[in-house]
């Protein structure tokens, strides 16, 4: 039993977090999070370069570096504490993730490897502006037309949507309903009758975009999988991405805690620390716990995913469901904890608190995902 | 017990609602794009908004409770009521001088001298004067008897040095009602004065903070050799800390009778969402059984909150000062609204995340966010707590440092 980062794991995580510490401080973000394309292309080129993040969890036959969803989750964990404003997620933990599970063995080898080196940012066009995540969900349409199919619908909260060059698009074949009829398509973003626009959110340190499909053509070839049967990919997917997320949002909290302690530990109010009043201290306390509760269930389930195993679909929308409620309390209680200051744009509270509702409600908020626990463990 | 107002509210409120039908265009919200919350700048700063102050006062509707000879209206807290009561019946704009109508108004009515009250009370209802509070410091927040700046006596002014921060308003204010230390000798409670300083002269420089919804609506306040006459004190030189906490008692108390009201309308807004937007399976999310069990909750709260509101003026009525009890309906009203705002997002999900070109929020959004500050400001959750355990319940206080 060994239930802890190997030693070249810990290295891996260690080296992220001083990477980061150097280029994903808080002027970074700042800085990067009021421009459109909210990236820093040279920092993305070094990450897929020189740190190779975006390649640890394609096989090395697609120019990957074959590790496991362990070494992802430990450096989204360090990504989500340093709010990393970087295609990262979209690229890898949404379509790289679907190009894994749904890919041809030809889409793999034409696409995997831009991903692997950071040299292709995509990101994965499902949700619509009903926000579901259901099958149900997906509305958009997808015909077949000699060796083409057209693309019809509007994709919108489409993570890095305006920057992406490979969408990853769901629809749906016309008069089907419910996971009948889905199908997912490797579409370039840049494709005739593509029309994309970026949203202004409240979190600004992760873009989102509409993206509006107007009789795209895409050649039989892009189709992932047969025809109509993509749901149950598209489930296994969003579980990945689950993973992934969580394992961030273990970050952001983490991050809120250490700010919170080391501000208790200096600010001093009726002559004292303020982390000396038990107000102060058991709210710190309650944070550590939950924290240290969010990042079992953050590793379980990246065991799961490495594994690949018949847990995953219980563990991930566990982990999903606790660690986004981690994420907003530590959050919203760094902001009580800071008192004045921490309501201020200045100060990086704010970023947190953002970031942990952005990801909250990215994928289906806790309560979308502890239903979905409930149906998988047979309620 | 008795909910009937009595005969002289009553024709307060026929007299009110009468006026009303025929002075409020009830297509306001066409010609004023601000978002609705009390104390905000847009408010204090727009044009049409500042008419429609203007012409409650002109027609007797500002400071019912007020002191007829000062520019009130002279009636009981009851009338006070009844006009919050009516206006949000009207769906009327939100009128007025907030944070001097709310605190440094009630304030000088219970401790200033006649010339103060002559001097300040009058231009307040008008709108001609805004005000903003000078308490907090970079060191002093919660232990506001902490203070630092310093207030001499030279001659017949007051000439005053020292910084405050988070200011409201700091920036469009005229006057500041601040605590400045008098005697500092004296033990940390007993040197304190309460001063009325003008914003707008020389040693006064304000400097803005943005908030985290990118609004810029509090201030450094930095005070260098700043004047003040030395009759602008009020309650007695060295006697402002019981005059602050007079003050905020008000900040805490007595807007709870209103509250309700806000929140009866904004709880009224989710309900509607929750209504009109798709949840599982499709279905409107109001037929879900945990949104319902939450809006349940609301609905709760909001009629506790109406219901407390009653009691405490009953106590308002007969004691005059809202007292330590302020501290329970604050900590209610703001852990409530944090928890309604961040329900109110939920429900709204993606689409409650898109905000405007130059991070323009609308109304919900700006009050999910600004909630978190209202368990801060006017006195932190904590405080409030220490308050009501240590002064409601006489438990002992938290050890002092060695
Ligand atoms: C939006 C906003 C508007 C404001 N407007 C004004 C204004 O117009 N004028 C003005 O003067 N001030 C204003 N304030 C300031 C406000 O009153 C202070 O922020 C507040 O009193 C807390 O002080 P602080 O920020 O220094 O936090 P601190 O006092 O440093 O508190 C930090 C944390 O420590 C906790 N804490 C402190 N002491 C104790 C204790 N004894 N026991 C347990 N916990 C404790 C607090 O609860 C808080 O969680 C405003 C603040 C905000 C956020």
């Amino acid at each position: 039993m060994n239930f802890a980062f190997t030693e070249e794991q810990e290295e891996l995580r260690k080296g992220a977090r001083s990477f980061l510490e150097n280029y994903s401080a808080s002027e970074q973000v700042r800085a990067l999070m009021e421009t459109d394309t909210g990236y820093d292309p040279d920092i993305w080129g070094r990450i897929g370069a020189e740190l190779g993040w975006p390649s640890l969890i394609v096989p090395e036959e697609y120019g990957g570096s074959g590790f496991t969803y362990v070494e992802l989750i430990a450096v989204m964990e360090e990504m989500g504490r340093a709010l990393l404003c970087a295609p990262f997620f979209s690229s890898v933990c949404l379509a790289g993730n679907a190009l894994l599970v749904a890919g041809t063995e030809d889409q793999k080898q034409e696409h995997l490897p831009g991903i692997a080196s950071g040299e292709t940012i995509a990101t994965l066009a499902y949700t619509e502006q009903n926000g579901r995540w259901d099958a149900d969900g997906v509305t958009a349409t997808a015909k077949k037309d000699g060796s083409d199919y057209v693309l019809n619908g509007t994709k919108t909260y489409v993570i890095d949507g305006h920057t992406a060059d490979l969408l990853v698009v769901a629809a749906r074949a016309e008069g089907t309903a419910a996971a009948d009829g889905v199908s997912l398509f490797v579409v370039d973003a840049g494709s005739a009758g593509i029309e994309r626009r970026k949203l202004n959110t409240m979190d600004m340190t992760r873009k989102q975009a509409e993206v509006k499909l107007s009789d795209v053509r895409v050649p039989a070839a892009n189709l992932m999988g047969n025809e109509g049967e993509a749901w149950d990919s598209m489930v296994k997917v969003l579980d990945l991405a689950a993973v992934a997320l969580a394992a961030e949002q273990v970050g952001g909290a983490q991050k809120c805690l250490d700010m919170s302690v080391e501000y208790a530990k200096v600010r001093v109010q009726f002559g004292r620390p303020i982390g000396s009043f038990q107000a102060i201290k058991h709210k710190c306390a309650d944070m550590l716990l939950e924290v240290e509760s969010a990042r079992s269930a953050s590793y379980y389930a990246g065991w799961a995913a490495a594994e690949d195993n018949e847990e995953l679909p219980v563990v991930a929308p566990l982990a999903k469901a606790y660690c986004s409620d981690t994420y907003f309390h530590c959050a919203a209680e760094n902001i009580q904890i800071h008192g004045g200051i921490g309501f201020t744009w200045e100060h990086d509270c704010h970023l947190y608190f953002k970031r942990a509702k952005s990801t909250e409600i990215y994928l289906g908020d806790a309560t979308y995902h502890r239903e979905l626990l409930a149906q998988r463990i047979g309620l | 017990m008795d909910f009937d107002y009595g005969e002289q509210a009553e024709a307060f409120r026929h007299e009110l609602r009468a006026w009303l039908a025929t002075n409020l265009d009830p297509g306001w919200r066409d010609h004023v794009d601000v978002v609705d919350s009390e104390a905000s700048e847009d408010i204090l700063t727009n044009e049409w908004i500042k008419e429609w102050s203007r012409k409650l006062y002109e027609a007797g509707f500002k400071g019912i409770h007020w002191p007829a000879e000062y520019g009130g209206r002279g009636l009981s807290l009851l009338e006070q009521i009844v006009y919050a009561e009516e206006m949000f019946r009207a769906d009327a704009p939100p009128a007025g001088n907030f944070l001097a109508e709310t605190l440094v108004g009630p304030t000088i009515i219970h401790y200033g001298s006649d010339e103060q009250k002559k001097r300040f009370l009058d231009p307040i209802l008008s709108g001609e004067e805004l005000w903003c509070q000078g308490f907090s410091e970079p060191d002093a927040g919660s232990d506001l008897a902490s203070l630092k700046t310093r207030a001499v006596l030279d001659g017949d002014e007051w000439v005053i040095t020292g910084q405050k921060v988070w200011t409201s308003l700091g920036h469009i204010a005229d006057y500041c009602f601040l605590l400045a230390r008098t005697d500092p000798d004296a033990p940390k409670h007993k040197g304190i004065s309460y001063l009325l300083v003008p914003m707008k002269q020389a040693g006064v420089t304000v400097r803005p903070l943005t908030q985290i919804s990118r609004i810029a609506e509090f201030n450094e306040v930095f005070f260098d050799e700043a004047h003040c006459p030395a009759e602008n004190v009020v309650g007695g030189v060295n006697n402002g800390w019981k005059v602050a906490m007079t003050t905020l008692g008000f900040e805490r108390g007595s807007s709870v009778t209103t509250q309700a009201l806000r929140f009866r309308r904004e709880l009224e807004a989710f309900i509607e969402i929750a209504k009109s937007t798709a949840g599982a399976g499709g279905r409107p999310k109001s037929e879900d059984p945990l949104v319902r069990q939450e809006l349940a909750k609301a609905y709760t709260a909001v009629h506790i909150m109406k219901a407390q509101a009653y009691r405490s003026l009953t106590a308002l009525i007969e004691k005059g000062d809202p007292g330590p009890a302020g501290s329970v309906n604050k900590i209610f009203w703001s852990e409530y609204h944090r928890w309604v705002t961040e329900l109110g997002m939920s429900l709204r999900g993606f689409e409650g995340q898109v905000i405007g070109p130059d991070y323009a929020l609308d109304a919900e959004q700006v009050a999910y966010l600004f909630a978190k500050s209202e368990t801060i400001w006017g006195g932190t959750a904590e405080i409030q707590r220490n308050i009501v355990g240590e002064r409601i319940l006489g438990l002992p206080k938290e050890p002092k440092p060695q």
